[in-house]
């Protein structure tokens, strides 16, 4: 076991789209089994980043390691290997609709892992309990389901396959201040008990403070403040001062947002 | 005058507001330049893809469950379409070439006209046509959703490959159920104009069934059917691909759909003739 080794790293990684540059040289390592979050405005290319560490999106240069491997240019066959290791909870929840709640949880039990359904369906009961949802949910449909139910079922199937890693886009968006809470508290769990590595993208600064161990703020596809989550408020800069106390006034100005 | 000024107009550089002859021209060659280029690029994206579901279709694991319910939905649920239009063709093939063949006094051969066309020619090009409506489409706005919402990345988060999960199983059904369809369509067509031939232009039941019989070859069925496994691939791989890359939000599955049936029913009609032409002559 290489200890010592991030288990993320992003060097100098740009991303456009057409004419449209989204990441200018993203910088971000995340330590093994601590907590990342990384804030900044809508927009500003955060979920781009995620994807381009899963691979979903290939970046057009820079380097992504991933336990000390490089990822760029990586095979087809070498990253569906790699994918095991990764959780991803995504902004918009992306459950599949033609399946029932539980089988979405159970998804990447039963075909990732070649788990049998009836214990699959057991270990998925039990997720969706430890995301505040019971049993009766269990078998209804997603489009059954409230915004807020769907992005809890989205995060149990996240987690159900315990991966090293786990990516929540916006976990907490959405829920009401108890539910967001709970959410927290969960995160928090995955990655003390459990060891896992979480990279969050939130813009809810209460969560925010619960979960992180460290914060990374993304303006203009760069990185432009790193460190400690207790450093948060003596940060000594500008951009991250004003968005973590959401003023409309100050360095991120309304042209910036639209670029 | 204007050639004068003309000679200041650096090329490629012109407004478009210029109606120099040169530069319409240029214009024009730049147009279909740019426009070939497309074209290559995408049937070159289409061959990759191609290349993918043929890889996947033979190496494990292959979603049964998946499979057999698109055998359902493409086989099963296109029958009443297919047979609807293959009934109506026959009836209306037997009433219009009587209507030409009495001219010249070659009623008789009406029946083996039926036979010939249908099973040659319309069943595998309306059954293909109509699937391209019905299947294509619905194939193209299902997968272009799944895109749009991220299902299809969260798929590959989940380890699982999507290529083997959504467009093997579709590829597959449309492939078998295709030339099954058209057997059908051959034999419902076929009584239409039976239909047709004995209740309404006066043709003796057994002497129709025998014309039909006497003309008809195991090649003009056989032909018929190695097209229908064509078409069937045509749609169902045309319908995931456009919605497998289909643009962001609403629109992007509209054009999706849109394209996966217009592109199918264009490739059905070119590949019905050199099919055609390489069974029969
Ligand atoms: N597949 C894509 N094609 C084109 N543009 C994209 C794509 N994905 C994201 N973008 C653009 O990249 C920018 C950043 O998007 P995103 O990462 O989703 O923002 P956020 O920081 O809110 O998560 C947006 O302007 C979005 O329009
Ligand atoms: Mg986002």
């Amino acid at each position: 076991m290489s200890g010592d080794t991030a288990k993320i790293v992003m060097k100098d990684v740009h991303k456009s789209f057409g004419s449209k540059h989204v990441l200018n040289g993203i910088d971000l390592t995340v330590e093994r089994g601590t907590s990342m979050v990384i804030i900044g405005g809508s927009g500003t290319g955060k979920s781009v980043a995620l994807k381009c560490i899963l691979g979903l999106i290939h970046a057009d240069s820079g380097s992504i390691l991933v336990d000390g491997v490089e990822t760029m240019g990586m095979s087809d066959r070498e990253r569906n290997a790699m994918m095991g290791k990764f959780g991803m909870l995504f902004q918009g929840g992306a459950l599949f609709d033609s399946l029932p709640v539980w089988h979405n949880v159970a998804f990447g039990l039963i075909h990732g892992q070649g788990m049998s359904l009836k214990q699959a369906r057991d270990i998925a009961v039990d997720k969706l309990k430890s995301v505040g949802l019971g049993s009766q949910v269990a078998n209804l449909f997603p489009a059954e389901l409230s915004g807020g139910m769907q992005k809890r079922v989205s995060l149990a199937r996240a987690i159900a396959t315990e991966p090293e890693i786990i990516f929540f886009d916006e976990p907490t968006t959405g829920l009401d201040p108890i539910m967001a809470d709970v959410i927290n508290n969960l995160i928090v769990e995955c990655v003390k008990n459990l060891g896992a590595t979480a990279l969050t993208i939130t813009h809810d600064m209460a969560s925010v403070r619960k979960i992180a161990d460290h914060v990374s703020m993304i303006y203009e596809g760069k990185m432009i403040w790193t460190g400690g989550v207790d450093r948060l408020d003596d940060s000594g800069n500008p951009y991250v001062d004003q968005f973590i106390h959401g003023r409309a006034q100050g360095p991120i100005t309304k042209h910036a947002h639209m670029a | 005058m204007a050639k004068d000024s003309s000679k200041n107009i650096p090329i490629g550089h012109t407004p478009k507001s210029s109606f120099h002859p040169v530069t319409i021209v240029l214009d024009m060659c730049q147009g279909a330049g740019r426009s070939l280029l497309d074209l290559a690029d995408s049937i070159g994206r289409l061959g990759l893809f191609t290349g993918k579901v043929l890889a996947a279709c033979v190496t494990p694991p292959l979603y049964l469950k998946h499979i057999l319910r698109q055998f359902m939905n493409i086989g099963f649920y296109s029958l009443a379409v297919v047979g609807m239009t293959a009934l109506f063709s026959g009836m209306v093939l037997a009433l219009q070439s009587y209507t030409g063949f009495s001219r010249f006094n070659a009623e008789g051969a009406v029946a083996s006209v039926v036979v010939l066309s249908i099973t040659r020619e319309l069943a595998p090009v309306l059954a293909g046509l109509m699937v391209a409506g019905r299947i294509g489409a619905s194939i193209a706005a299902e997968i272009g959703t799944m895109r749009v919402t991220e299902q299809i990345d969260a798929l590959t988060t989940l380890s699982v490959n999507p290529i083997k999960y959504l467009v093997v199983p579709r590829v597959m059904a449309g492939v078998i159920m295709m030339p099954i369809l058209v057997l059908i369509a051959d034999i419902i067509g076929v009584m239409g104009g039976y239909l047709v031939g004995v209740h309404v232009l006066g043709f003796s039941a057994s002497g129709y069934i025998t014309q039909t019989w006497d003309f008809v070859e195991p090649i003009d069925v056989i032909s018929g059917l190695v097209k229908a496994g064509v078409f069937g691939f045509i749609v169902t791989l045309l319908g995931c691909y456009n919605g497998y890359n289909s643009g962001r939000g609403a629109q992007g599955v509209g054009a999706a759909t849109t394209n996966a049936v217009v592109s199918a029913s264009i490739l059905i009609l070119i590949f019905n003739y050199f099919l055609t032409q390489a069974f029969f002559s």
